[in-house]
C-alpha cells in the first residue's frame, strides 16, 4: 500500500518546527506504524536527508516510549493501543497521515516527534513510592491485601507513564497520570501511612512543573493505551482535599 | 599457551572464584557477609559509585545503595529510568517461600535453577540466588507491587517452567512492569533525597581504568552529542543483555552490548557468550521490513497443540486440512511430554520441520500453534479467560483471530546466560568493576528458566552487591583522578575517533541494513544449531561484513544533536566484534548442553549430549586485539550437592 505521511520537523527546542510531507510508497499493511517510520527513515537516510527522531523501544505497548499525535489523537485512531501496536492496516491506501509530538508547555521538543518528559519522574520523586528500605519488609504474607483493592490498585497501576493524557488533555493536565500512581499505592495497606503527604507532594510537583488543572474533560482517558480511568483523578483530588483539611501539609 | 580450534583462540591460565567460602553450602553467603569489610554510615557520603541501566538490578542496586548513603549516578539510554527492558518481562518472579505446602524450599529451587542450567553454572552463586529469593518478594510487597492475590487476602503462586512446584509470584501478565516500578519509585525516592543523580539519555561508550582500577565512565549525552567522563570508586554495570545481536529478538530495541563489550576490551573477561536462549513461542516474522519480536507467553502450550502439514508444500488454509494430513511433531517425538518439551527442544524441533519445507505462513517459518481441540474441549469462556489478552496482542499483530484460525509462532532469541565475568561478589575481573543482572553470567548455565530472570536481576540489586561492594569501598576512597588524567584523556579521544569514524564513512548502506544481515548470519548458526562447519563459515562473513561496514556505513546527521542513527551505528559496531567471540565461544565448546546445541553431538534420540570429562568449565575470554585471538581462560566447576545427569523428554 501507499501512504503519506506529514511529519512534525523540529531541530531543537529553539528552532521553529513545520509540518513536512513524504509519500510513503510500497508499505505493508502487516508493518507496524513505527515499522513504517522506520522504512521512510531508511529511504530519508540513503537520499542523504536527517532521519525522523522519534522515541520507542519495547515495540510492544509496555515501555511508554514511543508516542506520538496520528491525526489529531495521542497514540493514532485504536483505542487502549500504544503507537507501537499500531499497524498499517489500521489504514487505507492513499491515506494522508499527520503525525505530530506529544504538545505540552511541561515536554519541550528535543528533536522532531521526540519530547522531554522527566517532569514525569519528577512527580514520582516528589511522592510516589512507598518508603521501604531495602531489608526492612516484614514477611509478605504479614500484610493481607484484600484481592478486590489489590485488583483495583493494579489497574491504576497499569499505567506506562507515556504522557498520552497530557498531550490530550486541552489543559495540558498530568492529573492521570499523577491520579493513578495515588490510586495505585492509595489501595494498597502499605500506601497509607504515607497518603495524605503523598498527594500534597505530588499535586504540588504537578502544579509547579506547569502542567493544567483537570476540568473533567476526559480526553485523558480516552486515548489511555492501559484504559487508566476518570476515578483515579476524583481520588486523588479526595486525597489532596482530605489532606489540606486535615492540615496534613 | 596452546592454541585451539585452527589458531581461532589460545589457552590461557585457569581462573577461579576466590571469594565464596568453603565449607557448607548453606552456610556460604553468610559467611562472606561476615567476612566482607564494612564502610561505616559516616564514611558512605565519601564514597561514590557510577551505575550503568536502570532496569531491575541497576535501578534496585541504585536504590539500595543510595539508602545505604553512597552517592551514586545511574545511567540509562532512555528518556526516564522506568522503561528499562525489565519492563516487559511477562510471566513471573520465583521464589522459595513454599507458601503452597508442595515441599518446595531453597534446596529445590537451587536444584532445579542448577539442573535447568544445564551443570553449567555454579553451586555457590546459584544456592544463594534461592537463599535470598524470599526476601526479594518482601521487600517487593512492601513498596507496594500489587502481585496476584488470594480471596484471603494472601500472595497467589502459580507454576511455571516444567518444575513441579509452584512457586512464582506474579503480576498480571505485567510482573516485570510492576517489579520495575517498584525499584523505579524507590530509586526516584533516593532522588529526591539526593543520594542519586539520574542521567537519563546518556550511553555508556567506555570504561576508564586507571591503575588496574575502574574508576569511572566515558558517556555520550544524546540530547547534545556532547562527550562527558564521569568517576568514582566503582562502576556497576547493569546494562542487560545482548540478545539484539541476532537484529531480531524479543529484547527492546536499544538493547545493546555496549557498555559491557567496551569493558571486556578494557580487560573484563566475557563468560559463555554463546549461552544465548531461543524462545520457542513468539510471533513469527511478517517481512522484510520486521523490527523485533514479541513473544507470546509460554503458558499458551498448556492448551494449544503444535503441528504443520505432513506433506511440504501444503498451503492449503489450515482449517482445511484433515487430521490425518497433520503432523503434530511435538506429541508424536515426545510422547511424554508432547508440547510441553522445554524451550529448547520445542524450538529445534520448529526449525527442523520448516527446514524439511514444511513450515506455515507467509515466510515458510513458522508452525500453528492450535486451539481449536481446547475450545472444543473447554469452550471459549474458559479458554478466554486462560489466554484472552495473549489472543488479543496475537490478532493486534496479525489481523488474525486465533479463536478462529490456528496461531503461527516461531522461535526468536530472548534472553542471553552469558555476559561478563564476576566472582562470587558479582565483581569482574579488573578491580572496582561490578556487574549484575542479565549482564553478568553467574546464575543461569547453558540456560535459564522461566520467571529466574527477575528474581536474579533483584537479588543481585538489592541483596547481593550492596553486601559485597562495601568489601572493596572499604578500601577507598581511592585517589581523585582528575579529567586531565591521561587514561581519562586516551579513553576519551578513543571514544571521539570512533564517533568521527562512524561519521565520516559516509557510505551507502544503512546501519540497520548491516545489522540486519549480521543478524542473519548469527540466527542461522549461532542460534537453535551449531556446527564447526557453520561457525567457521559464519566467522568468516562476520569479519567480512564488519570490514563492509567500517568501508561503506552511511551514518546522517551530526555529532552534536540527538541522532539515533550515529546511537545504533556504534551498538551494530560492537555487535560485529561479539558476534565472532560468540562463534569462537560455540565452536570451541565441542559438546551440546542446554541451548547450545551442537549438532556433533547428540544422543541417539537428537538430545543434547554434555561432555563432562572435556566441558565441565565456565568459557571465560580475555581481549587481545580487535580481530585477534582471544584468551580462553577456564573456571572449572564442581557439583557436590547436585549430581550431573543427561536430560531426557521422550
Amino acid at each position: 500500500m501507499n501512504i503519506t505521511l506529514r511529519v512534525w520537523r523540529q531541530a531543537d527546542v529553539h528552532e521553529a518546527g513545520a509540518m513536512v510531507t513524504y509519500d510513503v510508497a510500497d508499505v505493508s499493511p502487516d508493518m507496524s506504524f513505527l515499522e513504517a517510520l522506520d522504512v521512510l527513515n531508511e529511504r530519508l537516510t540513503l537520499t542523504g536527508e536527517d532521519p525522523i527522531a522519534f522515541d520507542h523501544d519495547c515495540r510492544e505497548g509496555i515501555c511508554g516510549a514511543c508516542g506520538v499525535v496520528i491525526n489529531g489523537v495521542a497514540h493514532g485512531p485504536q483505542a487502549s493501543t500504544t503507537t507501537c501496536q499500531l499497524y498499517l492496516r489500521s489504514f487505507s491506501e492513499g491515506d494522508v497521515v499527520d503525525v505530530e509530538p506529544w504538545r505540552a508547555k511541561p515536554f519541550p521538543v528535543i528533536k522532531d516527534l521526540v519530547v522531554d518528559r522527566g517532569a514525569l519522574d519528577r512527580i514520582i520523586a516528589a511522592g510516589g513510592f512507598v518508603s521501604a528500605p531495602t531489608g526492612a519488609a516484614p514477611e509478605a504474607n504479614a500484610v493481607l491485601v484484600p484481592k478486590e483493592q489489590a485488583d483495583h490498585g493494579f489497574d491504576a497501576a497499569a499505567c506506562i507513564g507515556c504522557g498520552a493524557c497530557v498531550a490530550a488533555c486541552p489543559n495540558g493536565s498530568a492529573m492521570l497520570f499523577a491520579g493513578a500512581k495515588v490510586t495505585h499505592l492509595g489501595m494498597l495497606p502499605q500506601g497509607q501511612p504515607e497518603r495524605a503527604s503523598r498527594a500534597l507532594a505530588m499535586i504540588a510537583q504537578h502544579d509547579d512543573e506547569g502542567f493544567g488543572a483537570c476540568t473533567q474533560i476526559g480526553e485523558c482517558t480516552a486515548v489511555c493505551p492501559k484504559d487508566i480511568q476518570l476515578d483515579v483523578i476524583s481520588r486523588f483530588d479526595r486525597d489532596v482535599l482530605s489532606a489540606r483539611i486535615r492540615g496534613a501539609g | 599457551m596452546t592454541g585451539g580450534c585452527g589458531g581461532r583462540y589460545s589457552v590461557g591460565e585457569p581462573i577461579a572464584d576466590a571469594k565464596a567460602p568453603a565449607g557448607p553450602i548453606e552456610a556460604r553467603w553468610d559467611a562472606r557477609r561476615f567476612g566482607v569489610r564494612l564502610v561505616s554510615p559516616a564514611n558512605r557520603r565519601k564514597l561514590s559509585v557510577i551505575i550503568i541501566g536502570t532496569g531491575l538490578a541497576g535501578a534496585s542496586a541504585a536504590a539500595t545503595l543510595g539508602e545505604a548513603g553512597y552517592h551514586v549516578r545511574s545511567f540509562c539510554y532512555q528518556d526516564s529510568p522506568r522503561r528499562a527492558h525489565s519492563i516487559a518481562a511477562q510471566g513471573g518472579i520465583n521464589a522459595a517461600k513454599d507458601y503452597r505446602n508442595d515441599n518446595d524450599s531453597v534446596h529445590r529451587l537451587f536444584y532445579d535453577t542448577v539442573k535447568g542450567g544445564d551443570f553449567r553454572s555454579r553451586e555457590s552463586n546459584v544456592y544463594r540466588l534461592a537463599q535470598v529469593s524470599g526476601a526479594i518478594i518482601d521487600q517487593c510487597v512492601a513498596q507496594g507491587v500489587p502481585f496476584a492475590r488470594e480471596y484471603g487476602g494472601l500472595l497467589d503462586n502459580r507454576s511455571f517452567g516444567g518444575v513441579q512446584v509452584s512457586r512464582t509470584f506474579y503480576a498480571r501478565g505485567q510482573t516485570g512492569q510492576q517489579l520495575l516500578l517498584g525499584a523505579y519509585q524507590a530509586l526516584e525516592r533516593q532522588v529526591a533525597a539526593g543520594t542519586v543523580q539520574v542521567y537519563s539519555r546518556h550511553e555508556m561508550l567506555d570504561l576508564v581504568v586507571v591503575d588496574g582500577r575502574a574508576r569511572g565512565v566515558v558517556v555520550r549525552d544524546l540530547r547534545t552529542g556532547e562527550i562527558e567522563t564521569h568517576v568514582a570508586d566503582a562502576v556497576v554495570l547493569a546494562s542487560g543483555g545482548y540478545g539484539n545481536v541476532f537484529f531480531l529478538s524479543t529484547n527492546a530495541m536499544g538493547c545493546n552490548v555496549t557498555a559491557t563489550w567496551r569493558a571486556h576490551r578494557r580487560g573484563a573477561l566475557f563468560a559463555n557468550p554463546c549461552f544465548t536462549q531461543i524462545h520457542p513461542t513468539c510471533i513469527p516474522v511478517s517481512g522484510p521490513h520486521q523490527s523485533k519480536l514479541t513473544l507470546m507467553s509460554e503458558s499458551l502450550r498448556n492448551d494449544g497443540r503444535i503441528w504443520v502439514p505432513a506433506r511440504a508444500g501444503d498451503d492449503r488454509d489450515p482449517r482445511a486440512i484433515p487430521e490425518a494430513e497433520r503432523d503434530y511433531y511435538l506429541e508424536r517425538g515426545y510422547p511424554s511430554f508432547g508440547n510441553l518439551v522445554p524451550r529448547d527442544v520445542a524450538s529445534r524441533a520448529a526449525k527442523k520441520v520448516c527446514g524439511e519445507g514444511r513450515g506455515v505462513g507467509p515466510t515458510g517459518l513458522g508452525v500453528y500453534l492450535d486451539f481449536a481441540a481446547a475450545i472444543q474441549r473447554l469452550g471459549r469462556p474458559t479458554i478466554a479467560d486462560r489466554y484472552g489478552n495473549l489472543f488479543e496482542m496475537y490478532e493486534q499483530i496479525t489481523g488474525e483471530d486465533p479463536y478462529q484460525v490456528p496461531m503461527r509462532i516461531y522461535p526468536a532469541a530472548h534472553y542471553t546466560m552469558g555476559g561478563l565475568w564476576v566472582d562470587y561478589d558479582l565483581q569482574a575481573t579488573i578491580p572496582g568493576l561490578f556487574v549484575i543482572g542479565e549482564a553478568n553470567f553467574s546464575d543461569h548455565g547453558a540456560n535459564r528458566l522461566g520467571a529466574s530472570a527477575l528474581m536474579q536481576g533483584l537479588a543481585d540489586g538489592y541483596f547481593v552487591l550492596p553486601a559485597t561492594i562495601s568489601d572493596y569501598l572499604a578500601a577507598g576512597p581511592f585517589s581523585p583522578v582528575e579529567a586531565t588524567h591521561p587514561a581519562v584523556q586516551e579513553t576519551e579521544a578513543a571514544v571521539r575517533t570512533r564517533i568521527d569514524t562512524l561519521l565520516s564513512v559516509n557510505g551507502t548502506r544503512t546501519v540497520d541494513s548491516f545489522h540486519k544481515e549480521l543478524g542473519s548470519i548469527v540466527w542461522d548458526h549461532c542460534g537453535m544449531e551449531r556446527t564447526a562447519e557453520g561457525l567457521e563459515k559464519a566467522i568468516a562473513m562476520v569479519r567480512e561484513l564488519k570490514a563492509e561496514y567500517w568501508r561503506s556505513v552511511k551514518v546522517s546527521g551530526e555529532d552534536g544533536e540527538l541522532n539515533q542513527t550515529l546511537e545504533r551505528a556504534g551498538r551494530v559496531a560492537d555487535f560485529f566484534e561479539l558476534a565472532e567471540l560468540m562463534c569462537i565461544d560455540a565452536l570451541h565448546r565441542e559438546e551440546s548442553c542446554g541451548c547450545h546445541f551442537r549438532v556433533e553431538s547428540q544422543t541417539g534420540d537428537g538430545e543434547a549430549m554434555r561432555d563432562d570429562s572435556r566441558f565441565d568449565y565456565v568459557a571465560a575470554w580475555a581481549f587481545t586485539a580487535e580481530g585477534g585471538p582471544p584468551v580462553l581462560h577456564r573456571e572449572g566447576l564442581t557439583f557436590e550437592h547436585v549430581t550431573p545427569t543427561q536430560r531426557s523428554y521422550t
